[in-house]
């Protein structure tokens, strides 16, 4: 597994780029994402993207099914596109520190 | 020289059959001599490493490849396969070893040119390896690396004119059979159904929004010949109202065992079974027993047929599909996991296949259905397993269909039967003090 420095911080991460330890989310690790997945600029809307999805996967353990982001945000599927370009799997759950997305992808 | 030894996989280029071995061995010695003076993007010996790892695997009895594996491009959320393996200092060619899936034409009709130019790109910037095709239709790219990714997708889109499949819970890439473009048993132009709804629903396909993958498949007609009753969510079979068309005198040439008219259009002819005789081939085993033939005559009781396509398989030249045709609807196909294999059940009877409105009729039961499976499916529930929870006559509420007795093979044998309260007299709400009154404790 290899290791990224962010702003002399470091960070665990597997092939994809994903945080094999989810405590160790912080502030260095969204922007070591908004530079690797394509975001320009960080707003309120992504922190409330993150958020959101690391209040629910605290709560259950999983991250939400996309209807239930979009529901929760009240961001349609487009608007999460636009602000995450990899979408909700491989940019909003990346940049929120979450395990990576299993299953048939 | 190879890079690794292969005994195991050796074997495997024996026999009649085209070895994938000797063709992957062709592969890496292509590579090797680089004669066109290719720029490899990615390791020239990727698949010399393939190899390794597969002779790996086959000495092991166990795959190389790590779990799973998210990669993409920006804008979609699916159409590539990640994968790295899990042996990276002994296969460094492979260690990224990602799948692209390359949306494909209907029907898989190619020109020379387009394969070319496909391959020119993936010689460059993959492995040079493919899948042609993947089991849903897609051409497979196999084996790439993460940076090339973007590459790709740029060289696809912007000079090939060429999208991504699907991957994900989503639309996944719609396949068809090839229709009427050389088949006369073609009861609707699959190929132009199978392209207008993968045009039609692109940001589903490439953006997954659902609870679970959802497969597309058009058959035009029972023969199932690209099994969409078995593969897909949604199935596509095409079929007729009308009379099948007879035409008599080609009927006789078949009865006469004229060599111009073999029975299944010569089918079985690499064994000796016997001239043709109707009544056994035909009229005794269509599955209603509604022909007949007397003097030269074959008659069938259309009313009674349900058009398996038998008397029409076995003599093509004499029987025809009817004049008025349309299509099928069944729903919920899918593999074991997690509560059991299912197949297709019939949903629609009988709906018409009309591109001057856009496919009104088809594109109005897909999206009820997507409605219903969107909002109340569970996280990874197939649109059959929501079916089965939640019950064919839901599926029947939401996609505003009457019940009708063919959406049954057999009616129920429990009595288990939920009435809606409004359907009962007097409704649910009872008090047990009047019950008391005539019924003492």
């Amino acid at each position: 597994m290899a290791t990224v420095e962010i702003n002399g911080k470091e960070f665990e991460i597997d092939e994809d780029g994903f945080l094999l330890d989810y405590n160790n989310f912080s502030d260095e690790w969204v922007e070591y994402v908004r530079q690797q997945e394509g975001i320009d600029e960080l707003t309120d809307e992504h922190t409330k993207v993150v958020t959101i999805l690391q209040d629910y996967y605290e709560k259950n353990g999983i991250a939400p099914m996309v209807r239930v982001l979009s529901k929760l945000t009240k961001f349609k599927l487009k608007h999460i596109y636009e602000l995450f370009p990899s979408g909700p799997g491989k940019g909003a759950c990346k940049m929120a520190g979450l395990p990576k997305p299993t299953g048939c992808v | 020289m190879a890079k690794h030894k292969t005994p195991l996989l050796d074997q495997l280029e024996s026999g009649p059959w085209p070895s994938f071995v000797s063709d992957l061995k062709h592969q890496a010695e292509v590579r090797a001599k680089n004669e066109e003076g290719i720029e490899f993007q990615i390791p020239q010996d990727c698949v010399e490493d393939l190899l390794g790892v597969l002779e790996l695997s086959y000495k092991h009895g166990r795959t190389h490849w790590k779990h799973g594996g998210i990669v993409g491009v920006f804008g979609y959320g699916g159409g590539v396969i990640g994968r790295y393996c899990d042996q990276p200092a002994l296969f460094p060619g492979v260690e990224h070893f990602h799948t692209m899936r390359v949306s494909q034409p209907a029907g898989k009709y190619y020109t020379t040119e387009y394969l070319r130019n496909i391959m020119k790109l993936w010689d460059l910037r993959g492995s040079g390896v493919t899948n042609m095709h993947g089991s849903t239709g897609d051409i497979i790219l196999l084996g790439t690396t993460t940076p090339q990714l973007e590459e790709i997708f740029y060289e696809l889109t912007h000079n090939l004119n060429q999208d991504l499949g699907g991957s994900g819970s989503n639309l996944r890439t719609p396949a068809d059979c090839l229709g009427s473009s050389r088949c006369e048993y073609a009861c609707y132009d699959s190929q132009a159904l199978c392209h207008f709804l993968t045009n039609e629903y692109q940001d589903e396909l490439h953006r997954p929004a659902f609870p679970y993958k959802f497969k597309f498949k058009f058959d035009a007609c029972p023969n199932g010949c690209v099994a969409s009753i078995a593969r897909s969510d949604m199935s596509f079979i095409g079929t007729w109202k009308d009379d099948i068309q007879i035409d008599q005198d080609a009927v006789n040439k078949y009865v006469e065992n004229d060599s111009a008219y073999p029975s299944n259009a010569g089918a079985h002819k690499n064994r000796d079974w016997g001239p043709f005789d109707i009544q056994k081939e035909v009229i005794n085993l269509c599955p209603t027993g509604c022909m007949s033939f007397e003097n030269k005559q074959l008659t069938i009781d259309n009313a009674n047929c349900t058009r398996c396509m038998h008397c029409i398989n076995t003599m093509p030249r004499a029987l025809k599909p009817g004049k008025e045709k349309g299509c099928s609807i069944l729903c919920g196909a899918k593999a074991p996991i997690l509560d059991g294999a299912q197949m297709g059940s019939l949903l629609v009877p009988f709906v018409e296949v009309n591109p001057d409105n856009d496919y009104q009729a088809i594109t109005e039961v897909i999206e009820n259905i997507w409605d219903w499976w969107m909002e109340e499916g569970n996280n990874r529930e197939r649109l059959g397993e929501l079916i089965m929870r939640q019950g064919f006559q839901r599926l029947l509420e939401v996609t505003g269909i009457k019940a009708a007795p063919q959406h049954v093979q057999y009616p129920r044998t429990n009595p288990y039967i939920f009435w809606k309260e409004e359907e009962v007299p007097g409704g649910w709400e009872r008090d047990v003090e009047e019950y008391r009154k005539h019924h003492l404790r």
